[in-house]
Parts: C-alpha cells; sequence; structure tokens
C-alpha cells in the first residue's frame, strides 16, 4: 500500500499546533540542483522538521558493477559522482588494484595524483560557485564555472573525453599523457590563483554571503564523528582526518600539503575549508607535474592484467593470445576468492569501495560507499531551527549529488 | 588499541571459539556471530574507542564458491584518534534475515541500514526508522538479491501511471 504523506511526518510534539504546515520542496526545484526531494514542516519562516525523500534517481549501478568487468564498470562509476569523474575512477580502480595486489608503475601514480586534485578542484569550484549563486551572488559562479571549463579541456585532452573520460584501467591508464596536456596544466595552474584571488574578494567578506551562512547549519565535532561524516565537511567541524595522509595511495607520500581544517563547523567554515583545499590541490599539481617521472603508465604486460598495445597484438602471437585472454567474459583477470575495502580521499569525502571476488573477472559485489548519501542524512539536524531560506545555504554547503546519492 | 588487543579484548568477553580473525592485504576482519553483534559492537564503540563507522553494507553470497551462509553484513570502523581501522563481518541467513541495529552506537548507521533493508530485506532490530529508501514503498522484491534477475521482474513495466487525463 502506498505510503500517505501523512504517515511520512508523524506530527511533531505538541500536535495541537495546527498552523504548523508542510512544505515540499523538490524533487524539480532550481536549488536543490538535482533531484532530491524535502518534506520540511514549517512554523512560520522556521523549519521545524526536514524528511528528504531520495531515490528518484535510482538506476541500480550497484547490481550493474555485478554485470561489467573490472574495466567496463568504469564507464558506470564515472557517472556516480559526475561532477569530479575522474575522481570516481580512481577509487574504482584503487580498490581493484589492491584486491589483485598491483603495485603501479610511479609515472601512472603520479598521473593519477595529478587527476585526483584537478578533480578536487573541478568539484569545489562547482561546490562554492553553487553555494553562492543559491544565496544570490551570480558573479562568482561564472567566475569560477569558467575555470571548471579549463578542467573540461584537459580531461579531453588526455582522454577524448570532456565530460566521463574514463581514463583509469586496471593497473593502469587508457594513454599515456603528452607534453600538450601538461602545458595544458601548467597554465590552468599559472591562471588559478588569480581567479582565486577575485573569488575571494567576491565572497569571502560579502556582507550578505556572510551573513546568510555564518552560524547556520552548524555541525559538532562530535556529530560529525557519530554521523560518518567525512572530506571537508567533517573538517569544517574539526575533525582532522584525510585519507591522503592517514593511509597514502597513489604518490601523496612524495608531496608536501597541508589538511585543511576549521572548527566551527558552519556553512561559512564548509565553504572556506574548500576554498583553502584548492589551494592545497594546486600545490600537489604543481609539485606532480615538474617531478614527473617517465617510464610507462601501464604495469608489465606479462602480469596479465593490461591489455598489450596494439601493435603486438596485430603482429605476434603472444600479444593476440594476451588480448584475447583478457577480453574475453570466461578469460580475464585471475582474481583471489577475496574481499577488500579500499577507500580514496574524493572531493567530497572518503570514497571507497568494498569490491567481492569470486574468481572471475566481475565483481561479485561492488559496493560504493558514496559520501553524499551519508552527507545527506545530516540534512534534517542541521536545517531544524533555520528558516526556509537557510535550507538552500544547507544543502549547497554539504554538495549533494543525486546521481551519487541514489546510484 | 592494536588488533590483537581488541581481539583478545573480543574473545576474553564473548567467548574465544565464535571470535575468528582473518586478514587480506590490510584489511584486518574480525568475524563474529549475528546473536553477539550488539554486544561486540558496543564493547567496540565504547572500549575500544572505534568511533567513526565508516562502512556498513552486505552482500548476499548466495551463488559464492564455499560459502555456508547466506548474507554477509560488514561494518568498517575507525578509530579517529589512533587511526586503527577494522572491518567486522557476520552472517545471517533466511528466512528472516534479522541482525541488531546499530544506529544507538554510531547514528551514521541510519540510511546504511536503511539501505541495507531495501537491497536485500535484511531487518536491523532497534532501527527506529527502517523504512525503504532508494526503491518506491510499494516495491515488493529485494533487487540486489542475487536471485533477483538483473532487468528486473517487470515491474518498471508494470507500475501504476498516471496519465494526464487522470491527474
Amino acid at each position: 500500500m502506498p505510503l500517505e504523506l501523512a504517515d511520512v511526518i508523524a506530527p511533531p510534539e505538541g500536535a495541537d499546533r495546527e498552523y504548523l504546515w508542510t512544505l515540499n520542496f523538490g524533487p524539480q526545484h532550481p536549488a536543490t540542483h538535482t533531484t532530491l526531494r524535502l518534506i520540511l514542516t514549517i512554523d512560520g519562516e522556521v523549519v521545524v522538521k526536514a524528511v528528504p525523500d531520495i531515490g528518484y534517481l535510482h538506476s541500480g549501478f550497484e547490481k550493474l558493477g555485478e554485470h561489467l568487468d573490472y574495466n567496463q564498470y568504469v564507464t558506470i562509476v564515472d557517472r556516480m559522482n559526475y561532477i569530479s569523474p575522474v575522481a570516481n575512477e580512481i577509487a574504482w580502480h584503487h580498490s581493484v588494484e589492491t584486491l589483485l595486489g598491483i603495485e603501479l608503475t610511479p609515472r601512472c601514480k603520479y598521473i593519477r595524483t595529478i587527476f585526483a586534485e584537478l578533480m578536487r578542484i573541478h568539484d569545489h569550484l562547482l561546490c562554492c560557485g553553487a553555494a553562492a549563486l543559491d544565496l544570490g551572488a551570480f558573479t562568482a559562479f561564472l567566475y569560477l564555472f569558467a575555470q571548471r571549463e579549463k578542467i573540461y579541456d584537459i580531461s579531453e585532452a588526455a582522454s577524448g573525453q570532456r565530460f566521463h573520460p574514463s581514463f583509469t584501467r586496471v593497473g593502469g591508464l587508457l594513454r599515456d599523457v603528452d607534453d600538450q596536456w601538461i602545458d595544458k596544466v601548467r597554465a590552468f595552474v599559472r591562471g588559478f590563483p588569480s581567479v582565486y584571488a577575485d573569488v575571494c574578494r567576491l565572497l569571502n567578506r560579502n556582507r550578505i554571503f556572510v551573513d546568510r551562512t555564518r552560524g547556520i547549519g552548524v555541525l559538532t565535532r562530535e556529530e560529525a564523528i557519530n554521523t560518518s561524516a567525512t572530506g571537508p565537511i567533517a573538517r569544517a567541524s574539526g575533525v582532522t582526518r584525510d585519507v591522503r595522509k592517514d593511509r597514502p595511495y597513489l604518490a601523496y607520500k612524495d608531496f608536501d600539503f597541508k589538511v585543511i581544517c576549521a572548527t566551527t563547523g558552519d556553512c561559512y567554515s564548509r565553504y572556506l575549508v574548500r576554498m583553502e583545499e584548492m589551494l592545497e590541490s594546486i600545490k600537489i599539481i604543481q609539485q606532480a607535474v615538474e617531478n614527473l617521472p617517465a617510464g610507462p603508465v601501464n604495469v608489465d604486460v606479462n602480469s596479465k592484467v593490461v591489455l598489450p598495445n596494439q601493435s603486438s597484438v596485430y603482429r605476434s602471437i603472444e600479444g593476440l593470445i594476451q588480448h584475447f585472454e583478457l577480453i574475453m567474459p570466461n578469460r580475464q583477470w585471475q582474481t583471489p576468492c577475496e574481499e577488500v575495502y579500499a577507500s580514496t580521499e574524493s572531493p567530497n569525502g572518503e570514497l571507497g569501495f568494498y569490491v567481492v571476488a569470486d574468481g572471475s573477472g566481475t565483481a561479485y559485489r561492488a559496493r560504493t560507499r558514496p559520501p553524499s548519501f551519508i552527507h545527506f542524512a545530516l540534512f534534517p539536524r542541521l536545517i531544524v531551527g533555520h528558516q526556509v531560506s537557510d535550507v538552500v545555504a544547507v544543502l549547497g554547503s554539504l554538495n549533494i549529488i543525486a546521481a551519487e546519492l541514489d546510484r | 588499541m592494536t588488533f590483537d588487543a581488541v581481539v583478545n579484548l573480543l574473545r576474553q568477553r564473548f567467548g574465544a571459539e565464535r571470535i575468528t580473525t582473518s586478514q587480506f592485504r590490510d584489511n584486518q576482519r574480525i568475524h563474529i556471530p549475528a546473536d553477539k553483534l550488539h554486544g561486540i559492537m558496543e564493547c567496540l564503540h565504547r572500549v575500544a574507542g572505534f568511533d567513526l563507522l565508516t562502512e556498513l553494507s552486505a552482500a548476499d553470497y548466495l551463488h559464492y564458491p564455499d560459502a555456508r551462509d547466506r548474507y554477509g553484513v560488514w561494518y568498517v570502523l575507525d578509530n579517529t584518534q589512533s587511526g586503527e581501522r577494522i572491518v567486522v563481518k557476520t552472517w545471517v541467513n533466511d528466512p528472516e534475515p534479522t541482525l541488531a541495529s546499530v544506529y544507538h552506537l554510531w547514528n551514521g548507521a541510519d540510511w546504511m541500514e536503511r539501505e541495507v533493508y531495501d537491497m536485500y530485506g535484511i531487518v536491523f532490530e532497534g532501527h527506529p526508522d527502517l523504512r525503504r529508501i532508494l526503491l518506491p514503498d510499494e516495491f515488493s522484491a529485494y533487487p540486489l538479491r542475487k536471485d533477483y534477475p538483473m532487468r528486473g521482474k517487470g515491474e518498471r513495466h508494470n507500475f501504476p501511471a498516471i496519465t494526464r487525463a487522470q491527474s
């Protein structure tokens, strides 16, 4: 039997308060940016209760993960957090490579690190821009989005695809990057600080922006830990946790960078943490580009986890057999009958995959730990007691991506 | 508290023979019986200091090689002070897969348990609001179970839709 709206919203304490009314926010609303729905109970302008209703974009990604092989599924994880697609790919293949016990080549690690950090900037640019946009600051959004465009160009130069690059492969990358790509990254790194400074001038001391974000949606440190918050949201509340430092993966051990934290835990500090993180990412990219090691991007072809290059497939019998072995659905990778949880620091928080392997080349279970899903559960406790107009401020600061939320 | 210390603590309190460990790569796992879940989790949270529930989910081991139980549920726990991580794993079976909820220890379990219930039909006793979360309430199957086909059982095509004239 379908659930009635009245069943979902139990009357708040003091049910005689008949002046309370219900506001349906979404699923189609310009400020939700994607399809998510909130059922708000309102006392005048004050939100008394919020019930998120999600699932509008559920498309069974995890079921698909049990039917697509370890390389094919990368095109699906791309579409989870489509604001920072390569970060998802890196997380997925990080788990698969942990499962298979593959040690990447130094060049591959560096290129992946550059991409991971570019994606962090990519994500934070949109999050900060959209948070400002929802509060009426349109200019900052345009300034930041212009920078996103440059990262799209970098993705395109590397993989040929702007939005869903599907750039990683088990044991390596789709292809190596060239000097032109490196010049593009360098140009981006050079140009970014001036735009960053412009946006700081536009927003950081902007009276309207500060009034509408400071003290709004406060998450204490204890709450942040108790509710499994990670990433910039937890760090804005004073949790000094960063997977890049705590369990270093890729090449993060080689670089000098800071973990940005704040203690207030309100929307404004979440915005500031994200802005500062972008500068740290620029530092990492700079170090990685200038020290990019030479050598192959894929692991040794004899390890039988990567496809051989085209010329050896066409010109040698060994190459052809190896290509065939990896492509045929009944051959592919030899996986252990084991399971592993490995996580990365995605722009939004800890993004991990719990992969259960059954010996075949397809995951038996490919569970995503989606940061958006876990952070959206925080929303009701952040918004209660604030005004209806603060809903967009809190939503913007949580950076909920519905495709990742619903998968 | 090191991994061995945690295991010893649990063995002392909950019986040595029912708690086993395993390791794969850097994942250190503790396998526990489902009926002791609540006590063990409380001990891990309050005594061993695992204050962050990073991840909670399940898998259906129906066709898995050498699997004895049907559903495996895992909890990835972190200690934010010391940076230690353990994976706690337990098993439940048909016809009524039931586990104790850990919501009261980690509020973050709220939606994660709801998702497991939604996808596998595992009931978490003590959860304050166990409803479907991603699928519609009137959906009758548990789609991530291995006996559920990838293309569905026709729910999508037979879903009662309202036409423009009826609305």
